[in-house]
């Protein structure tokens, strides 16, 4: 099902999943997600923990092979070739890549020359401003809340190049500061044609960025609607409906 | 179906095997009848190595193109050679046991197998230990190859250190020329023990097969 | 530098300062070390000889147990922080990451036998000075083969419940040709004799070595892979 906004060219896609499923051992986790996604969009996944979203990020970020369907990640098929894909692709997920013995800066220098880009102290400090880490730039990522983990992370990817953003549950541990920051982080990205896909159980935080919104339940994308003129309630009675709907059926 | 052929020619093949290692060949003078056991004892490291062969084609098979098939093809191979590695040092022991007094001596070619033995040991419980079947195919893969290129290098590491301490005590047929009963049941037996294990490699890729589906 | 020469030298520069930093493993492997002498003294008995003559055999049983430990714990900070995915995710020949780990991996081994080295002089009142050179060489090529099995397989068994059993039995089989060369080459250079004499066992494990990395080269990326 898509929405009122015409669907991107095949040319600019970013992301073309089609059919894609995920099994693991007795257990089916995703049933059959088809999924695309244009540079310069960005669509929220919503759906209760264990539904499969973070399957599905993973899946997208070429971290997972799917059991079944393909995936095309900005034009490259990013099942016989991840490798290939992987240089398009930044994740924000649930673990925040942080080395503990390592200071705030150290660890943007090691994840940045991994990455292959330019590690010159004065970038790094720079993107550590931009996520108000500054004054933690020589201190142990040991003492840093969760949040600051996750601020990090997005330090991160700021000194990165990457075109797909692939974001689970961004918003816990940020505060209302953090939280618009992300919200204009991700505006300015999906301006520049960087598109993302960001995946929370939370209603509120992850719909104004969007232009999509999907629901994932029962291993399927449930519902697919454009963001704009969604309210938060219409939005939370399509989700409880569905979310029956997937129990009962299961 | 084929692999029923196979199988009838491979018991056909072990039947011909054994009538000539007690029939055609002849009763070695000093050891006596013992050492009939060398015609289970050659053949079955020669299987072994064709099998761990196997192995490393099936390994190299799927990371180049990660078809499960290659996989259940190292996996298939993987356990006969290990029974047919078994049967090496087991034969080899048990021949060793009237001729030099002891069940074991560090012979070369004994300690080689036994190290091979433990390789593919391991690989076996390692692909017991990782139930999904993509990492497992992949890791599986990885120590068979480099279980495969240490063959040569196992080889020869424990001959020169064997030579270092006592001269070679061989395990296998008296240098040449090899008399030609000796050498035609070696080759029969030989034949049928390869014949064996394609049948049980066939055999054994087929239940993989099956029970892929059935996971799946 | 090439790119992958930096990403290569950046995983031993962060192992390297986490390890300075926590002194985890140096801590531990050096005191492990002590201990094995105890151990290996305890178990054969107060008679000198008969130290002297294992002594190719315990010095390379001491550095293999200290390498169990070592090379087991070779992914360890990536798991424990979450980092995993942040390497399969990072661009390039993920090979960069195995011989900068690997790197990290010699370093810390060259470490735990200079003080094990050091402790059987001491405790054992040997004496290697004039055989140094030589003795280095043979500790190097048998040190490198032991890191590059090593290392890959500490990726294989990193991500496995059992890694503790796991790992020992997959690395000591696979390793019996650098045991089996690195005694032997010990053995001779300790008896003074001339380096030509070992020269077909240090060609051996050179052969040897040469064989696992490049193994561990062309498949860590596929064990690196979630």
């Amino acid at each position: 099902m898509r929405g009122a906004t015409a669907p991107p060219n095949a040319s600019d896609l970013m992301i073309q999943a089609v059919h894609l499923r995920k099994i693991y051992g007795p257990t089916s986790v995703l049933d059959d997600v088809s999924l695309e996604l244009g540079t310069g969009h960005g669509v929220t996944l919503l759906g209760a923990n264990g539904t499969g979203k973070t399957t599905l990020l993973r899946i997208l970020a070429t971290l997972v092979r799917p059991t079944g369907g393909s995936l095309c990640i900005a034009g490259v098929d990013a099942v016989k070739a991840p490798d290939a894909a992987r240089g398009a692709i930044d994740m924000v997920g649930h673990g925040s890549w942080v080395y503990e013995d390592l200071t705030a800066l150290e660890n943007l220098r090691f994840w940045t020359v991994m990455g292959g880009h330019d590690a010159a102290p004065a970038r790094l400090r720079t993107a550590l401003e931009s996520v108000e880490l500054d004054t933690m730039a020589h201190r142990r990522a040991r003492t840093f809340s969760a949040g600051m983990k996750r601020r990090l992370a997005l330090a991160r990817v700021l000194l990165g190049r990457a075109r797909l953003l692939l974001l689970d549950e961004p918003f816990t541990g940020l505060d209302r500061a953090g939280r618009k920051w992300l919200g204009e982080y991700l505006m300015s990205f999906k301006a520049r044609g960087g598109a993302f896909v960001l995946a929370t159980h939370s209603f509120d935080a992850g719909i104004g960025v969007a232009d999509r919104v999907a629901i994932l339940a029962g291993g399927r994308i449930a519902l697919e609607r454009p963001a704009a003129g969604l309210g938060l309630e219409d939005l939370r009675r399509l989700y409880d409906d569905l979310a029956m709907g997937a129990e009962a059926g299961s | 179906m084929a692999v029923r052929a196979l199988g009838w020619l491979a018991a056909l093949a072990l039947a011909a095997g054994v009538a000539t290692a007690f029939g055609y060949a002849p009763r070695e003078a000093v050891q006596g009848n013992v050492q009939r056991i060398m015609y289970l004892h050659v053949p079955a490291v020669l299987t072994a190595y064709l099998a761990f062969g196997l192995v490393f084609l099936g390994s190299v098979g799927y990371l180049l193109t990660r078809r499960p098939g290659w996989d259940r093809l190292a996996l298939a191979a993987a356990e006969p050679g290990v029974i047919f590695t078994g049967i090496t040092i087991a034969s080899g022991s048990i021949w060793g046991k009237p001729t030099w007094g002891t069940w074991w001596t560090w012979d070369a070619r004994l300690t080689s197998t036994a190290v091979l033995f433990l390789v593919y040991v391991g690989y076996l419980l390692l692909r017991g230990m990782i139930d999904e079947p993509d990492r497992r195919a992949r890791v599986a893969a990885v120590v068979g190859i480099l279980g495969t290129a240490n063959i040569p290098i196992v080889h020869f590491s424990v001959k020169w250190w064997r030579a270092l301490h006592q001269p070679a005590t061989i395990l296998g047929p008296e240098p040449s020329p090899i008399a030609a009963p000796i050498a035609v049941t070696l080759l029969v037996n030989w034949l049928a023990f390869t014949l064996l294990l394609l049948y049980l490699v066939a055999k054994r890729t087929e239940i993989a097969r099956l029970e892929d589906l059935h996971a799946g | 530098m090439s790119a992958y020469m930096r990403r290569a030298w950046i995983v031993v520069w962060k192992d390297m300062l986490s390890e300075r930093r926590s002194k985890e493993s140096l801590n531990a492997l050096v005191f492990f070390s002590i201990l094995l002498l105890f151990v290996f003294q305890f178990a054969l008995g107060p008679e000198r000889a008969r130290v002297e003559t294992a002594l190719p055999g315990l010095l390379w049983l001491g550095f293999i147990l200290a390498g169990l430990l070592a090379f087991g714990r070779t992914f360890l900070v990536e798991r424990e922080n979450d980092c995993w995915e942040g390497l399969v995710l990072s661009p390039g020949d993920k090979s960069a990451i195995y011989l900068g780990k690997l790197a990290g991996n010699v370093l810390l081994m060259a470490v735990v036998e200079a003080v094990l080295l050091l402790l059987f002089t001491v405790f054992f009142g040997l004496d290697f000075t004039g055989v140094l050179p030589a003795l280095c060489l043979v500790l190097a090529l048998g040190t490198l083969g032991l890191a590059a099995v090593g290392t890959l397989f500490g990726a294989i068994t990193a991500q496995l419940r059992a890694r503790e059993l796991l790992f020992p039995v997959l690395l000591l089989p696979a390793v019996v040709p650098i045991l089996l060369g690195s005694v032997s080459a010990t053995q001779s250079v300790i008896l003074g004799q001339p380096l030509a004499v070992a020269a077909a066992w240090l060609k051996l494990l050179a052969a040897a070595d040469l064989v696992y990395l490049v193994v561990g080269v062309l498949t860590f990326e596929f064990v690196l892979e979630g």
